[in-house]
């Protein structure tokens, strides 16, 4: 289909730590059509960092990519020198740490409109009247002075918002957000949320949220996909999610989160810790040892992607399933005490 | 009714022209649990420092097991009983151990500093610790750099559990754990607190992991109290403007974020003027 | 259940972690030099016993005599041989870098630790004197204490151990400020542990590894500023052998025509310094990683 924004198909990457080769991704297949915006949930380990900066082409030079990544039907992964430079401008990556990505002893100014004068030969004076309008859309008024300051003078909040900012200046067809929000406070992480919302509805723009809470992708995530150990177990409607999963390990995550409306006895803890990709047995589901549904299949072979009602889900046994993962959540919270010895 | 087991009054915190910590006042009774709830820039964190002496009040006093602990104090046999009345474990797993320590050696000199026990004794109970947190003996071996995030704070909790604390307080101990792992950990500390009777004061940004664990909430805000009270009561019905901002901002199913007004958006966050 | 030991095994455990992990970790440079460093050692301990000849005494016939039967280097302009004289001068050349670098270190480590710990004005105060002796070139120092005590191997190592405090002070203060600044060091605080006991035991074990390899780097500089505070005689005193001394005694035979005795024994200081340069730089460059 070559409306469609972003194909990623079979992507499995390999990284040297070490010495060794470790898997870090395994085939790992997404979609995400121009102007849509696709949640990517999941705990530590599970590949969702990595999955975005292999669309951003930020891997490692020695990394090992197999699979394919195409935006707009080209594949990324050969782009080279303007080509890699016109697509990085198209393709605009916002990271969790924004202190950590821009440099301290410039400007804002500097920093936002770096990409415009070097990559798009855009003049000084108008690559500044554009970032003064953009921050005004991000919420930040005095452009102008926003502009002269470093980034020492901004809180956490404001300077994310400039990193918005910042990334829209290119107007890129897609988004890269990479946890956004998770360093900031909550009443600040729902005002950079619905700038994120508003502008990406306003501009059209495609995006891949990632983040690792479920409900938080669900809020602005038109789909939403879920990791587990370097792989996508599960691909549904975002709204769908909560009181219809497909994978059980989507539902385990819903049913250990705690409630804020009321105090459980015990949560619903899952056994055992998360498993990072190079972690997992290959010809298995690498979730079965930690999973209330295991039968020996799931520990002898590896599940593929079966559909069911418009979603995906990684699990021999989602058909069977479907409809009676929710309700775990809701029954008794006694069973999950005895196994839970720290392995985590 | 039983004495409160910490009592904060009119606390104040100043650092150089910045009110950090503005007239607090709380008390925590015996096993009870309080959670002190705030974003950054609250004081929450420093109120807490201040409780443990890792901070000096500008003012006001701060009482534990009934003994004063308004001022820090340098000589090591009082920080030594002090550290037997109220017990910390931070947010970050990845720097509250010691990286040369095992989880043993660190348990163990912690026993040996409270108590002048023999080896065998000390041993026991540093298996005790172990088992009351979940960790099995190659964990207790091991050094902090083998072991995962969750069974860092698990090692940092036996450490605080170590000195037989009344008091145990939280700083966003389970902030940094992934939501899996969270939940273990929190039901480890309902579990611990129903063995050993020991009171918690969480500090904490997450209202659904407030809920879960504590009985009394105050939310602070720029240094000052804003609320309190039960903390199903302050969560379900907030009264305070400030509050219902925290609460309105919790994603859950059907959420969606709205942008504020302009004009209190914009002096919002601000680093500096 | 069985799948928990499968989880559990499978944490990862990084390579290059305790004494001879690190060792490894420096790579094929960094093992020669450590071999280097460990045949000039044993050569400090047992040089004197295993020393051909005897290294004191002289024979003016035998003056300059080039490489013959048993004496590989020859003889030096006094008569002695070369081999003996390296192997007996290998004890003073690499005990006085020794006594240097214990010495710095010792206090080095002190004064940044309780610089870090005490922060304020006791580190405004320990950094203010540690400027003052930075002015002093430890070659200058040890001039003065020959011009006070006399010439000979203690006054000059103390000399240079007083000039060299400042530098180590100066790198393990921003470690031990680091180490100071974390949460762990904290918890050790509202424990109860005094405030020496979180230093010597939780503090300077973890600055270890830049400790280690400060002093590594420093003793390469202590043999370069003894050797040369022999050679200008108010070090080591001829007819003691040692490596610095030899090159002064044996200056003379280079425009004779002899050069192998100042040669050999500059060689021997070079070769030694080299090994401890390269081992330092390697330990510094794991203690960034």
């Amino acid at each position: 289909m070559t409306d469609t924004l972003l194909e990623v198909d079979h992507l499995t990457v390999r990284l040297r730590v070490e010495g060794r080769p470790r898997s870090v991704l395994r085939d790992v297949g997404l979609r995400i059509g121009p102007g849509e915006a696709v949640g990517l949930v999941g705990e530590s380990g599970s590949g969702k960092s990595m999955t975005a900066r292999a669309i951003g082409r930020l891997l490692p030079e020695r990394a090992a990519v197999e699979g394919t990544i195409r935006f707009q039907g080209a594949d990324v992964a050969g782009l080279t020198g303007s080509d890699l430079r016109r697509y990085r401008s198209q393709v605009a990556m916002i990271f969790q740490d924004p202190r950590a990505h821009i440099n301290p002893v410039r400007r804002i100014g500097d920093f936002m409109t770096e990409a415009l004068r070097t990559n798009l030969g855009v003049r000084s004076a108008e690559a500044a009247r554009r970032a003064v309008e953009m921050l005004a859309q991000v919420g930040i008024e005095d452009g102008e002075r926003r502009l002269r300051q470093y980034p020492h003078q901004l809180s956490g909040g404001l300077l994310q918002r400039v990193m918005i900012a910042a990334a829209l200046l290119t107007e890129p067809r897609l988004l890269l957000a990479d946890e956004p929000t998770t360093a900031l406070d909550v009443t600040t992480q729902a005002e950079v949320m619905a700038i994120l919302d508003d502008l990406r509805r306003e501009l059209h723009l495609g995006m891949l949220f990632i983040t690792h809470d479920l409900e938080l992708a669900a809020a602005i995530c038109d789909r939403t996909a879920v990791m587990y150990a370097g792989q996508v177990v599960e691909v549904s409607a975002s709204a769908r999610l909560h009181d219809d999963p497909l994978h059980p390990y989507t539902a385990a995550l819903t049913a250990a989160r705690p409630d804020i409306t009321r105090a459980a006895s015990r949560l619903r803890a899952i056994p055992g810790r998360p498993l990072s990709a190079f972690e997992a047995p290959d010809g298995q589901c690498a979730f079965a040892p930690r999973c209330a549904h295991a039968l020996d299949a799931c520990r002898e072979t590896a599940p593929e992607m079966t559909e069911l009602d418009g979603g995906l889900s990684r699990c021999l046994r989602a058909g069977e399933l479907r409809g009676k993962l929710a309700t775990e959540s809701e029954s008794t919270e006694s069973e999950s005490t005895e196994s839970e010895a720290a392995d985590a | 009714m039983p004495e409160p087991v910490l009592e904060v009054a009119g606390l104040r915190k100043e650092f150089g022209e910045l009110v950090a910590v503005d007239d607090v006042t709380f008390t925590v009774p015996a096993a009870g649990s309080l959670a002190i709830v705030g974003e950054s820039g609250s004081g929450k964190t420093t109120v807490a420092r201040m409780i443990v002496g890792l901070e000096h009040p500008t003012r006001g006093t701060i009482t534990a097991c009934g003994n004063d602990r308004s001022k820090p104090t340098r000589a090591a046999r009082d920080r030594r009983r002090r550290g037997r009345e109220v017990q910390i474990v931070f947010q970050d797993p990845y720097t509250s151990l010691d990286p040369r320590q095992t989880a043993e050696q660190t348990l163990s000199e912690m026993i040996r500093l409270h108590h002048g026990w023999a080896a065998d004794r000390r041993r026991a109970r540093v298996t005790e610790l172990t088992e009351l947190v979940g960790l099995d003996s190659r964990q207790a071996r091991a050094l902090p750099r083998s072991l995962s995030g969750g069974q860092r704070q698990r090692v940092a909790i036996a450490r605080a559990l170590a000195a037989e604390p009344q008091v145990l307080i939280l700083d966003e101990s389970v902030a940094a754990l992934d939501v899996s792992i969270q939940a273990q950990v929190l039901n480890l500390l309902a579990e611990i607190r129903d063995q050993t009777g020991v009171s918690y004061i969480l500090i904490s940004h997450d209202l659904a992991v407030v809920r879960q664990l504590t009985d009394q909430a105050i939310v602070m805000h720029r240094g000052q109290v804003v609320e309190r009270g039960a903390t199903a009561q302050v969560l379900d019905d907030p009264q305070h403007p400030y509050t219902q901002r925290l609460r309105a901002s919790v994603p859950r199913p059907g959420w969606k974020p709205a942008r504020r007004p302009v004009a209190a958006a914009a002096t919002d966050g601000e680093a500096s003027p | 259940m069985g799948a928990t030991a499968l989880l559990n095994e499978a944490e990862v455990r990084p390579p290059g972690t305790g004494f001879l992990g690190r060792l490894r970790a420096t790579g094929p440079a960094g093992l020669a030099s450590a071999g280097v460093i460990v045949i000039a050692t044993f050569a400090a301990f047992f040089g004197s016993l295993l020393a051909p000849y005897n290294p004191v005494e002289t024979n003016l016939a035998l003056a300059w005599v080039g490489p013959v039967g048993g004496h590989l280097l020859g003889f030096d302009g006094q008569g002695r041989d070369v081999l003996s004289r390296l192997l007996a001068g290998a004890t003073t050349s690499m005990l006085g870098p020794l006594a240097v670098v214990i010495l710095a270190m010792t206090a080095g480590t002190l004064l940044a630790v309780v610089a870090a710990w005490r922060r304020g004005a006791v580190d405004a105060m320990i950094s203010s004197g540690l400027d003052i002796l930075f002015a002093f070139p430890g070659i200058l120092l040890a001039v003065l204490a020959a011009a006070v005590f006399g010439a000979g191997l203690p006054a000059a190592a103390i000399a240079l151990a007083i000039a060299y405090t400042p530098y180590v002070a100066r790198v393990l203060r921003g470690a031990a400020l680091k180490e100071r600044g974390q949460p762990y060091v904290a918890a050790l605080e509202v424990q109860g542990v005094s405030a020496p006991g979180i230093c010597l035991r939780h503090l300077v074990p973890n600055m270890l590894p830049l400790i280690i390899a400060q002093a590594t780097i420093m003793f390469g500089w202590a043999m370069v500023d003894l050797a040369a505070i022999s050679f200008l005689g108010l070090g080591v005193q001829p007819p003691n052998p040692d490596w610095g001394v030899m090159i002064s005694e044996n200056q003379t035979g280079i425009p004779q025509g002899y050069p192998l005795p100042a040669l050999s024994a500059g060689i021997c200081i070079v070769v030694v310094v080299v090994a401890f340069n390269v081992l330092g730089e390697r330990l510094f460059a794991e203690v960034d990683r």
